[in-house]
């Protein structure tokens, strides 16, 4: 087969993405987004983002279809994000897409997101050297992810024990007076504070910690100790230095991200690292990785900003994939999982 | 015309296949399982075999019809999306009809039609031998005042029986297929432009932030 065309198709949260690609070339990376009415809740509604994914659903295949320049029968597989994310908002897209697939023929791919968000790398970056460490960083999830396999061998080394980074960013940001979602705030504030101006606890580093949790992340700590410092400047009368906050809140999450990151890489003798992820976009994170990654020889690997945050590209990316490894499509009755196991690339029945 | 019909406003997955001729509609296949839960794995299967039953291809339907509610929200979107996407998919329209009118429409004297709304409410509707008097509504089933109907009908009805003040029928009843074929069949024959379908939430979303 020549360079598989496959449509893929994402409502894990409050993005509806529609990205079609063939082969590792990019052709349209369609999206919707209900971000700006989640805005004025200061976090995703699932109910909000479920009914903009129904309202979204068929315009923005089209919409990709249109930019592409192909039609649906054009295309060798249709892919779908099955799980994890909000089960109401994953259903729109499955129903969707096995939908597509009936009235077409083409076959159908249940995805997992997380290897999704590794795959979308292959778009940019071209084929992902085997095995790699992917660190997927959003509001959603903390991973540190090996990647044996992109077709169907992938486990979790480490996560966060309880927030994502990138619900810590939309915290800290709310507790600043920035706007959701946090995360390009607190970058943009950042960039004119002072990294060093108070040192925030880093998660899970301690000895003790490194041995129980050695690849786990825990933020709702980080969280509190800057929400309290915020209180006791505030009682001494002390007016807060947004941008020096962020800066050194910012510093904690990266530092303690690409610090276990790297030191998984190492520890498996993996040569390969791979950020993704909505946070994977954040400029600091970026930056410290890319010195951490070569103080320790590791070849680090991240694609642009918009394809790091959620998109139907990354779902599409995997689809191809999976189409070109020969991985068998899914059936007809997977259901959506919105606690979709990490290990489960995609649903197709013999793997 | 072969009518793909799906309704999954009510705690059944339906799919069924709807032959609308000049004059006459004909159930061609049918499936129907009540699976509150189950509304995303059961009904594309359903469809795939509802074409095998009628031994016909996704090629030859030549519309879709779909039960827009009220209906709660997840199940109902999965409908919803379900024929959306078909239709698109095939290049044929979409029509959407009120899920209640495909019970309501087979009713006879004053029935009240109520669907289960979960949290203790129930979608309603007052018919008049079969003609629907008035907007569907949400409410409490004791709360629903004076009705003018003799009788009630529906999930809803069968559940809330003791608190509805009018007798109410035992057996659930359903939106039913060619009932729901026969709302549209008018679209379908004329070969009416195809909708933008639009759930009747009847409720607003609950605005309390969750985790992303
Ligand atoms: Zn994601």
């Amino acid at each position: 087969m020549s360079e598989p065309l496959v449509m893929g198709i994402e409502t894990s949260c409050d993005e509806t993405g529609v990205g079609i690609v063939r082969g590792t070339e990019l052709l349209a990376d369609a999206i919707a987004s209900s971000v700006e009415e989640q805005a004025r809740f200061g976090g995703v509604v699932p109910e909000v983002a479920s009914r903009a994914h129904l309202e979204a659903m068929v315009p923005t295949v089209q919409r990709a279809l249109d930019d592409a320049g192909v039609t649906l029968e054009d295309l060798d597989g249709i892919a779908v994000t099955a799980g994890p994310g909000l089960a109401g908002a994953l259903m729109v897209g499955v129903g969707a897409a096995k939908s597509y697939s009936l009235a077409t023929g083409v076959p159908l791919y249940g995805v997992n997101h997380l290897s999704a968000h590794i795959a979308v790398d292959t778009l940019e970056n071209g084929p992902i050297p085997e095995p790699a460490i992917g660190l997927l960083v959003s509001g959603g999830h903390s991973t540190i992810m090996m990647v044996e396999d992109l077709a169907g061998k992938v486990h979790q080394l480490g996560a966060s024990i309880d927030d994502a980074a990138g619900e810590a960013f939309d915290k800290v940001a709310r507790l600043l007076g920035l706007p959701f979602p946090g995360g390009p705030y607190i970058d943009k504030a950042a960039e004119e504070g002072d990294r060093g101006y108070v040192e925030f606890p880093r998660g899970l580093s301690a000895a003790k910690d490194m041995e129980r949790h050695r690849y786990d992340f825990s933020f709702s700590g980080l969280k509190t100790a800057v929400a309290r410092w915020i209180e006791m400047e505030k009682r001494a009368g002390k007016s807060i230095p947004v941008n020096h906050v962020a800066a050194a809140f910012q510093e904690a999450v990266c530092d303690v991200l690409t610090r276990k990151a790297i030191l998984a890489a190492k520890e498996h003798g993996v040569e390969t690292l791979l950020l993704g992820g909505g946070v994977a976009a954040n400029s600091r994170l970026r930056a410290m990785a890319t010195e951490r990654a070569e103080d320790a020889g590791l070849t680090l690997r991240f694609p642009r900003p918009k394809l790091c945050t959620d998109n139907g590209a990354m779902v599409a990316a995997l689809g191809s994939h999976l189409v070109a490894a020969g991985v068998a499509p899914s059936e007809m009755h997977f259901p959506a999982n919105s606690s979709m196991d990490v290990t489960i690339v995609s649903l197709a029945d013999a793997l | 015309m072969l009518t793909l019909v799906v309704d999954t406003a009510t705690s059944a997955v339906q799919a069924a296949l709807v032959e609308i001729e000049d004059d006459e509609l004909f159930l061609s296949a049918f499936r129907r399982e009540i699976d509150s839960r189950g509304h995303v794995e059961r009904l594309t299967p359903f469809i795939e075999e509802c074409l095998a039953d009628a031994g016909r291809t996704s090629a030859d339907v030549g519309a879709v019809v779909a039960g827009v509610g009220p209906g709660p929200f997840t199940g109902l979107r999965v409908g919803m999306v379900t024929a959306a996407a078909f239709a698109d998919g095939r290049g044929i329209p979409v029509y959407g009809v009120c899920s209640l009118d495909g019970i309501g429409g087979n009713t006879r004297g004053r029935a009240l039609v109520a669907t289960d709304a979960r949290r203790k409410e129930i979608y309603w509707a007052v018919y008049e031998n079969g003609a629907r008097v008035g907007e569907p509504q949400v409410g409490k089933p004791a709360e629903l005042g004076e009705l003018d109907a003799d009788y009630a009908i529906g999930e809803g009805a069968s559940k809330y029986a003791d608190e509805l003040r009018i007798p109410a029928e035992a057996v659930a009843a359903y939106p039913d297929p060619v009932k729901l074929a026969e709302l549209a069949a008018g679209r379908v024959r004329s070969g009416a432009p195809t909708e933008k379908l639009t759930p009747l939430y009847l409720r607003r979303p609950d605005a309390q932030a969750a985790k992303p």
